[in-house]
């Protein structure tokens, strides 16, 4: 019970670093500026790397022979426990910026508390990947001021980009039954508690970014039992791609 | 509209006690994204632990056609090397 309770918790973290890396990776050759193109190639790299780590601790508890790769690579969209934010379509740069934004605030916050983590190993994972994560959102904290008390068009766009994404923006702080055994031992993280803190700093950059929070809508959930958006499937077709393909492939 | 962006000198220090090294640069629209490309272009593989960005604008450089008095003189002046000292076994790095 409890093993299955902690493959799932493991597969919510790595799944939410894999999937909004692999898609920070279609920027590839494609940002605005060759710094940005280095610049988000390497925050998808951070968080491929802490994917690899929380998948091979599902793959552990599960204790059924599936390794990180097995697990990225050989599950299909109703298997994946991501949130429905990470998974949302690049859009324009700003779109891309505004997802980052309230994904990396709430990371940041989370690996924090993950790092008293009662579980050594997500607390190890936690303690290295905070630090990456604070870049992370100092990053698309700046940027959010730059698009928003930009020019009207970069204000336009980034307006445009958070109202989209706003609406995934609870998910992240739900928890349910199938987590909450994991609360009580102290491995997890209760993230309702996070909430009042997120707003805050989302409050203090949009604030700065002379932006204006969009307006309160009923969000929209169901990536943490597997009910996704149509966007995830598209993305996993080309993840999975190579190894659907050619099985076992190595290079 | 990429190339309006200013272009920064990055310098990166690659450990304590050495002195800043000119790396390369970046296009950045401010300080704070200078700063930030540089860290993201220049030091992924540990190459630094402090940086610096400077707007390329501000250098101010020798004119190549200047070279002559500038520097030819330097060349036939021997003595102000150091190396008519001889140095003790013992040291390793001068």
């Amino acid at each position: 019970m409890r093993a299955a309770a902690l493959f799932d918790y493991a597969c919510r973290l790595g799944d939410d670093s894999l999937i909004l890396g692999q898609r920070l990776s279609e920027w590839c050759g494609h940002a605005p500026m060759l710094e940005l193109d280095l610049s988000l190639a390497n925050i998808g790299l951070d968080l491929i790397g802490q994917a690899t780590h929380f998948l091979k601790l599902a793959g552990d508890a599960e204790g059924e022979g599936r390794d990180e790769d097995k697990l990225a690579f050989h599950r299909d969209v109703l298997d994946f426990r991501n949130c429905l934010l990470v998974e949302q379509p690049n859009g324009d740069f700003a779109q891309t910026i505004a997802r980052q934004f309230l994904f990396s605030n709430y990371q940041e916050l989370l690996f924090r508390q993950l790092c008293a983590s009662t579980n050594p190993t997500i607390a190890a994972i936690a303690a290295k990947a905070v630090k990456e994560v604070a870049y992370h959102s100092r990053l698309a904290d700046e940027w959010m001021v730059r698009l928003g008390d930009g020019t009207a068009e970069s204000r336009a766009r980034v307006v445009e980009g958070l109202d989209w994404m706003w609406r995934f923006a609870d998910e992240l702080f739900e928890l349910d039954a199938a987590i909450e055994p994991l609360v009580e031992s102290g491995i997890a993280c209760d993230v309702r508690k996070l909430r009042p803190e997120w707003d805050a700093r989302i409050a203090r950059v949009l604030k700065d970014a002379t932006l204006e929070a969009p307006k309160a809508r009923r969000g929209v959930n169901g990536g943490r039992v597997g009910r996704h958006s149509e966007h995830l499937g598209h993305l996993l077709s080309e993840m999975q791609f190579l190894q659907r393909a050619y099985p076992d492939s190595q290079w | 509209m990429s190339k309006n962006w200013p272009l920064w000198e990055v310098f990166i220090r690659a450990k304590n006690g050495l002195s800043h090294r000119h790396a390369g640069s970046v296009h950045a629209a401010d300080p704070r994204m200078a700063l930030e490309a540089a860290r993201d272009t220049y030091t992924r593989r540990m190459e630094g632990v402090s940086l610096w960005v400077v707007p390329s604008a501000s250098i101010v450089a020798s004119d190549p056609g200047d070279s002559g008095e500038l520097f030819e003189p330097a060349a036939d002046k021997i003595y102000r090397h150091p190396t008519f000292y001889s140095i003790p076994e013992n040291v390793k790095n001068i």
